[in-house]
């Protein structure tokens, strides 16, 4: 039977649960933000004892099923301020899934000043106190853990900007070659850390497994979702060969790349930095072109980048922090641009936000443009100390901006906006907008349509149909993330017609379900909708659903392009 | 009529074999249909075709100085 495991922080008590009715049709984000929505009151300090830290395996996590193995963990954001949601790659989903566990709830708050971390499987889970680990980065972290307690062993773990409860930090889970996938956006990790937990170590031993409703029909339906991922040449060629950073120069040439802190549509060093030279460049090097971030992803968008000697020096590396330190930052340099990416993931702090961050502080004046060596720097002694310059560029783009007085800050909700220009893309402008995880290109990722000729083609520079693009996308996506799925799954499901009930037959025979595309298209409303009602009750309006003044005011190149929907167009997205 | 210029950028695995940018001469209005077949592609092939960083039909003429950039489908996010 899957059960909810509950730990209480403030009287350090554990229990096990069983799963309320309303949430058993539920996992992944409709899980986190049911239960965040439920269970935090929305006005509550996101760093404070009323705050709880949700993790839940998706619908098809721990199954057969290509591309299931995404966790989600939700809370309300010290970021944003309104709920959030973010979800990763790595070993943890499928544990927990094996396990049993429909999700891990933790509350309360420690009084004192121990540190913590806890103990997860087949009997549920237990609190330990913590010293040893207090202080290290997340590569010493697993590496201590799987010495200790096993090669197996599933983490999640916050590194020193967690600890610091900086709110850019991010919360890391093992993958499968014992490096780090990242729950990446909007402070989680500084949430981990105000309830002093430093890991979360997973043991699956003794798991029950996943006993699925009726395996034929799985078996059935999975097939037909895998060969829908092979044949579909964005998911079965393009992302395994290029990674996500082909993107570099197709949004180059669209004038879509933002450049130099958002001035420009398009970087000159584009050729340096683009996932044509990296592919070539990791080939050459002996490094690894595809990875998979969980077992039984058949994509594998990920690689593994080695240096100039051929040693490890990053994976996971992926378009948007290459885009943030590269274009938006001036870093013509991949190998200082891996480095940094390296050291983000020991840190622990989310590469898109740090990375606009850093542009933020190039514009201030605290940096040179394109300085890489000295970002690298600012990473280990300023950020990794917990210097006061680290702290404030470690909160976060929006935070550095207001400490420095500069007037371009590209966020909405105080989220940094990734790699895509909104005004000459407009509608991920929409996404960035009126996502309730504030500025995140993957909540409705409209790129696939105005940029890749995915799912169809809406003028990227127009505004007819952008409103609608991103509502259908959001929609899509909300229910995507609740399955377990990889987003990139949505490339195939936009084209090949077999994609999506197949999806949904996999849920079926997991569940013994009948659901229709209805129900799961209900369910993505549903989810979007309790989010945006929790964000209204933590104070958010409708004039947080806005971009920064400056994306109207000055145009960007090369098609001098400006944001020009007016309020009461960006609010029709809500009309559903 | 004189040949017009157009610049011809290739990407992802379309540069095997062939070039990364190369400037190419044409009769004027020459289709992006017959710029793409001359470089032994197969319209299939095709994922984004973009005249001066806007996406255009396989029918669209090109003018001098134009810039023809060709993407097999590739995406990433």
């Amino acid at each position: 039977m899957d059960k909810i495991l509950r730990v209480n922080m403030t009287d350090l008590t554990t229990a096990v649960e069983e799963v309320p009715a309303e949430w058993a049709g539920l996992g992944g984000r409709a899980l986190t933000s049911t239960i965040v929505a439920k269970e935090v009151p929305p006005t509550c300090h996101a760093l404070g004892p009323n705050n709880k830290l949700v993790f839940a395996p998706g619908l098809l996590s721990g199954t057969a099923a290509s591309n299931s193995g995404r966790l989600s963990a939700g809370a309300k954001s010290p970021l944003t301020g309104g709920i959030k949601e973010s979800n990763v790659g790595g070993t943890a989903a499928q544990m927990f899934a094996r396990l049993g566990i429909k999700a891990l709830i933790v509350e309360g708050m420690p009084k004192g000043e121990g540190w913590y971390a806890l103990k997860v499987g087949k009997d549920g889970v237990t609190i330990e106190e913590e010293r040893g680990l207090l202080g290290l980065g997340n590569f010493a972290v697993i590496d201590a853990l799987q010495a200790l307690l096993g090669k197996k062993t599933g983490v999640i773990a916050i590194g020193p900007a967690g600890e610091m409860k900086l709110t850019s930090a991010n919360i890391s889970v093992k993958d499968p070659s014992g490096k780090i996938r990242s729950h990446g956006r909007g402070g989680l990790g500084a949430v981990m850390g105000s309830k002093r937990i430093k890991f979360i170590a997973i043991d699956d031993e003794g798991a029950p497994g996943i006993q699925l409703a009726d395996p034929e029909a799985f078996k059935r339906a999975s097939r037909v979702f895998t060969k829908a991922l092979m044949d579909h040449p964005v998911s079965g060629q393009g992302l395994p060969t290029y990674g996500t950073n082909v993107l570099v120069n197709i949004l180059h040439e669209a004038g879509g790349l933002p450049t130099r802190n958002f001035t420009h549509g398009q970087f000159d060093g584009h050729e340096q930095i683009c996932g044509e030279t990296m592919h070539d460049t990791i080939v050459a090097r002996g490094g690894k072109p595809r990875h998979g971030c969980h077992a039984g992803c058949v994509i594998q968008c990920s690689q593994v980048y080695h240096d100039k000697e051929g040693q490890y020096l990053t994976s996971g590396f992926e378009y948007e922090t290459i885009w943030g330190l590269g274009a938006n930052c001036l870093i013509a340099e991949l190998d200082d641009i891996a480095l940094a990416d390296n050291l983000m993931d020991d840190l622990g702090i989310d590469s898109i936000e740090t990375a606009v961050a850093f542009g933020v502080a190039m514009e201030a004046g605290l940096l040179p443009w394109g300085d890489g060596k000295e970002v690298v720097r600012i990473l280990r002694e300023e950020i990794g100390k917990g210097t006061a310059l680290g702290r404030v560029i470690g909160s976060g783009a929006g935070a550095v901006g207001r400490t420095y007085g500069v007037t371009r800050v590209p966020v909405v909700k105080n989220q940094a906006i990734p790699a895509y220009d909104p005004r000459s893309v407009k509608g991920i402008g929409i996404t960035y907008c009126t996502s309730p995880m504030g500025a995140d290109h993957t909540a409705g990722y409209t790129i696939a349509t105005n940029i890749l000729n995915v799912g169809g083609q809406v003028d990227p520079l127009k505004k007819e149909g952008q409103v609608e693009l991103s509502r259908n996308l959001q929609i899509a996506t909300a229910a995507i993330d609740s399955t377990g799925m990889c987003i990139f799954i949505a490339f195939p499901a936009l084209d090949i017609p077999e994609c999506l009930p197949a999806l949904i037959a996999m849920i079926n025979a997991r569940f013994g379900a009948k659901l229709t595309g209805e129900d799961v298209t209900g369910l993505g409303k549903t989810v979007l909708k309790l989010e945006r009602a929790f964000n209204l009750a933590a104070g958010l309006t409708s004039a947080d659903d806005r971009l920064p003044e400056f994306f109207s005011s000055d145009p960007v190149t090369p098609h001098q392009a400006v944001w020009d929907f007016t309020n009461e167009e960006i609010d029709a997205f809500w009309d559903f | 009529m004189a040949p017009i210029t157009v610049t011809i950028k290739l990407f992802a695995h379309f540069r095997h074999g062939r070039f990364k940018e190369a400037d190419h001469q044409f009769p004027p209005g020459v289709a992006c249909r017959e710029v793409i077949l001359g470089l032994g592609f197969r319209l299939g092939e095709m994922g984004i075709v973009m005249v001066n960083g806007q996406h255009a039909p396989l029918d669209h003429p090109l003018s001098e100085r134009d810039t023809l950039a060709l993407f097999p489908l590739v995406g990433g996010g």
